[in-house]
């Protein structure tokens, strides 16, 4: 069900991600002060972009399964947040590479975009100990999207309230589109778009990949029959949905009897 | 079999329980808070389970700041760095407690079968951390004050005014943090965890209005911008806290 259209995403993203690095190292010119180190800006800022929305997106996902209640949503939700915490990791680091480069320090308090997102990181960061802390399947999910909903909240509120807490201002040349010049606008719109289809293409990875986990799991233990195993000891807090319909998992099964 | 049984297909998720919805809440939304409030405040005269212990951590906290700045007094960044560390991790220790006693003694299950709107319990919460925070700070705050030597008897309406509303964001968000981390097993380690994040605007707000407070020859106010701050995220996550805390309570 997650596996459809995964080649044609993935052979999109590669081809995405091919012409946004090919425009960043042959097109777009080199930045006037800061040379060949601005290139890193055209990871740096769409990863950001990309991770912050996606933890409001795990928010909106989580809101949609205390509606719904559908476990679907709240893989969903768990997916996006992991996804976007890896992307978050990646910021941070290429964020500390490109301050190390520009100013001197590894880590420069006085940008306060540097500050939030370091303290929104933190947060995501208890996202995954929550899940593994609660046993019940219904209720982690639950406490999951209540979690989710505040943080996401959180993000933009924090983002303020850190912009606000810092007096000198970096200068945000680079901040926005308008007022880059044209190849590097285009450069940056093409990354930002390559990026947020890798984001996109490991999502939906990760979703597959769960989901064929649980099937596995389950077509294990109809195997195993009356005896069952006792449950493999969890390595992971993704959340467990339905291990797929009945009808898909005794189709398996056959195939699998017979061989 | 067994994986049937184990197994619970999307499309039978736990409905959202009607007989809940079904039923009118009987007593109404005060009364209830009222109720609830007067009997959280009774069980901590009687057990004095937390805030004795958050006054004298704040206190050996303090002691433990004389030494490890060598200092005999502080003033401005520094001392406002002291108190609010302070009160941040003196307050994380009440909201740790918050909500223990009610998910081990049964406590909440008393209050879901109970005819009254749950968010009655969030308000009650809410402001038991308050009536804490506050008792914290009577004790906390003048310990600091001639521990430390810090001058700022000029300036007592506005720091009280920056404390109330520090203490009204932490009360907030350490309730919707309390009922969050609660029912999980590691219960005393997530609490701060997730604590510490989502109180760092708080932090921002209370220390930068409180710097200027804490200065010898100090002039001119707490800063209105900060205070706004502060307001303005205790109502954003007070209006979060009252959205999502009806689905920490349903089992």
């Amino acid at each position: 069900m997650y596996g459809r259209g995964l080649r044609a995403l993935s052979i999109s993203t590669v081809v995405a991600v091919a012409a946004a690095l090919t425009l960043v190292f042959f097109y777009a010119p080199l930045e006037a002060e800061q040379g060949f180190l601005q290139k890193i800006f055209y990871l740096h800022v769409p990863l950001a972009i990309i991770s912050l929305c996606g933890f409001v997106v795990g928010g909106v996902f989580a809101i949609a399964y205390l509606r719904t209640r559908d476990s679907r949503w709240d893989l969903r939700s768990y997916v996006t947040i992991h996804m976007s915490l890896i992307f978050a990791l990646a910021t941070l680091i290429t964020g500390s590479i490109w301050a190390k480069g520009s100013w001197g320090h590894w880590w420069v308090w006085s940008e306060p975009t540097l500050v939030s997102f370091l303290i929104v990181f933190l947060l995501y960061a208890t996202y995954q100990p929550l899940r593994f802390s609660i046993e019940d399947p219904e209720r982690q999910a639950r406490y999951a999207s209540v979690f989710a909903i505040t943080a996401g909240a959180f993000v933009p509120a924090n983002f303020i309230a850190v912009r606000l807490s810092t007096q000198y201002l970096h200068p945000r040349v680079l901040g926005s589109t308008s007022n880059l010049p044209g190849p590097m606008a285009l450069t940056f719109l093409v990354a930002l778009g390559a990026w947020t289809l890798l984001f996109v293409t490991l999502c939906k990875y990760e979703l597959t990949a769960k989901h064929a986990r649980f099937q596995l799991r389950a077509l294990r233990r109809r195997l195993a029959g009356e005896q069952s195993r006792p449950a493999p000891r969890r390595r992971s807090a993704a959340p467990e949905p339905g291990a797929g319909p009945a009808k898909l998992g005794a189709r398996v099964a056959g195939g699998g009897a017979s061989s | 079999m067994s994986a049937q049984r184990e197994s619970h297909a999307p499309g039978l998720a736990v409905p959202a329980l009607p007989v809940a919805e079904a039923q009118a809440p009987a007593v109404p939304l005060w009364t209830a808070v009222g109720a609830l409030l007067r009997k959280e405040l009774r069980v901590e005269l009687r057990t004095l389970e937390s805030v004795p212990g958050m006054s004298l951590f704040a206190l050996s906290t303090f002691v433990v700041f004389h030494f490890a700045l060598n200092r005999t007094s502080v003033e401005g960044d520094l001392a406002t760095g002291v108190l609010w560390v302070t009160l941040l991790f003196a307050a994380l220790l009440g909201v740790n407690r918050l909500f223990v006693a009610d998910a081990e003694e049964g406590g909440l299950d008393g209050f879901l079968m109970a005819p009254v709107d749950r968010t009655a319990l969030l308000v009650a919460k809410q402001l038991t951390l308050l009536c804490y925070l506050v008792v914290l700070e009577l004790v906390a705050v003048p310990a600091f004050a001639l521990l430390l030597s810090v001058p700022f008897a000029h300036a007592l309406p506005d720091l009280l005014l920056v404390l109330l509303l520090a203490d009204l964001g932490i009360a907030v968000v350490g309730t919707l943090v309390a009922a969050l981390a609660v029912q999980t097993r590691a219960r005393d380690l997530l609490g701060p965890l997730l604590g510490l994040p989502l109180l760092v605007p708080v932090v921002i707000g209370a220390a930068r209005a409180t710097s200027p407070l804490l200065v010898a020859g100090h002039s001119g106010g707490p800063g209105a911008r900060w205070l706004a701050m502060l307001a303005l995220y205790d109502l954003i996550f007070g209006l979060i806290a009252y959205a999502v805390f009806d689905f920490l309570l349903e089992d």
